[in-house]
């Protein structure tokens, strides 16, 4: 009697406390949550996609324009960022694997690293706005393609075709305005990107405080470690898209001009 | 109590993976500054660029994120049918734009317009 599947159940249900009623066993139990979150992440791609698809239509049509702006995003800071958030990953596959392995103390090591590198990427990126602000990069009324040192067409007026149509003012005055109108939506989808990226980031910091806090107390076993696993998988899958977003928006054109 | 099937990935694999990413990063930034020209119209600058960035991703995907490990389909399932439905997106909105007769970027050849004159 004692061996039949129902008292067994019973008995997994009995010793296990975070194997809710409805799963049959924790293996169940496991896949259904990492299927969910395979399942959000499919939705995120259809989200970012949707906003990588309008970047990719105007890029080809004002492309000369695009290339400029991106000029003037730091290619420095936009490659330390990326290491940054790189580094972060690391950092959540390694607690994933402390977890398995039953280390505690290693998990929440691994933990604290990766708010430490969340953290920094979100404040380098407010510096790098911040910058963009003082330039009147930022696509309000205020917006300026010429103003002082953020001046998008210093030093690229060949890229930008002017040297062709300097001598017809009609058209130099009408590529003008054009090159204006068309940064400005280089920046408006920059900014909705590593915008909605950023608060992607946010939340995922937000998360990462509580799986730390859970890690802390010893809620994750070597045979229980399932937040901590579909946390990682989020928090992956916004490294994934920065590493698009910073080719797309930071190497546009960053060959020497001849 | 059934048994656990989870594979765990030895640290140094992990090392190794963070570390190509890392060269893929400085890779992309470097080589982006390098005039590669142009084939067919096609700058090959930005073919690099999304190519090293699609390397990197599938390194995420395959190692950090286990897909190489899991013996769960459905994982893989959503997985490619997410990637097929993103390419649709991207590839048939860009050949429609791009199929459009636009002045400058798809410019007519030149004998056709004499032809129109």
């Amino acid at each position: 009697m004692s061996d039949s599947p129902i008292v067994m159940e019973h008995a997994e249900h009995e010793a296990r406390p975070e194997l809710r009623h409805h799963f049959a066993d924790v293996e169940q139990q496991r896949n259904a949550a990492s299927l969910g979150m395979w399942w959000f992440l499919g939705t995120e791609i259809m989200f970012f996609g949707g906003m990588f698809c309008a970047y990719l239509i105007y890029r080809r049509w004002y492309f000369e324009e695009f290339a400029a702006a991106s000029r003037s995003l730091s290619l420095g800071i936009g490659t330390f960022n990326t290491t940054v958030l790189i580094c972060s990953s690391l950092t959540v596959a390694m607690s994933v694997r402390a977890a398995q392995l039953g280390n505690r103390k290693l998990q929440v090591k691994m933990l604290l690293l990766t708010l430490v590198f969340g953290l920094s990427f979100i404040g380098i990126k407010g510096i790098e706005w911040h910058k963009k602000y003082t330039e009147h990069h930022i696509p309000t009324f205020d917006y300026n393609v010429i103003s002082g040192e953020g001046s998008l067409v210093k030093g690229n007026e060949h890229l930008l075709g002017i040297d062709k149509v300097e001598n017809d003012p009609v058209k130099l005055r009408e590529r003008k305005v054009e090159i204006q109108q068309h940064t400005k939506i280089f920046y408006s989808l920059y900014f909705a990107l590593t915008g909605m990226h950023a608060i992607h980031m946010i939340v995922g910091v937000g998360i990462f405080i509580c799986i730390t806090w859970m890690a802390h107390k010893g809620r994750f076993t070597p045979e229980y470690h399932t937040p901590l696993e579909i946390a990682g998988l989020y928090w992956h899958f916004v490294d994934i898209v920065w590493i698009y977003l910073f080719p797309l928006l930071y190497l546009i054109d960053r060959k020497p001009i001849s | 109590m059934s048994e656990h099937s989870e594979h765990i990935v030895s640290a140094k694999l992990y090392w190794l993976i963070f570390l190509s990413l890392i060269v893929g990063t400085v890779v992309t930034a470097w080589v982006a500054t390098v005039d590669l020209g142009k084939y067919h119209g096609i700058d090959a600058n930005t073919v690099v660029a999304l190519f090293i960035a699609t390397c990197k991703a599938s390194l995420v995907v395959l190692i950090f994120m286990h897909v190489k490990y899991t013996s769960e389909k459905m994982t893989k399932a959503i997985l490619l049918a997410a990637i097929f439905w993103l390419l649709l997106l991207l590839v048939l909105s860009l050949t429609d734009y791009s199929s459009r007769y636009d002045g400058s970027l798809n410019p007519l050849p030149s004998d056709f317009t004499a032809w129109l004159a």
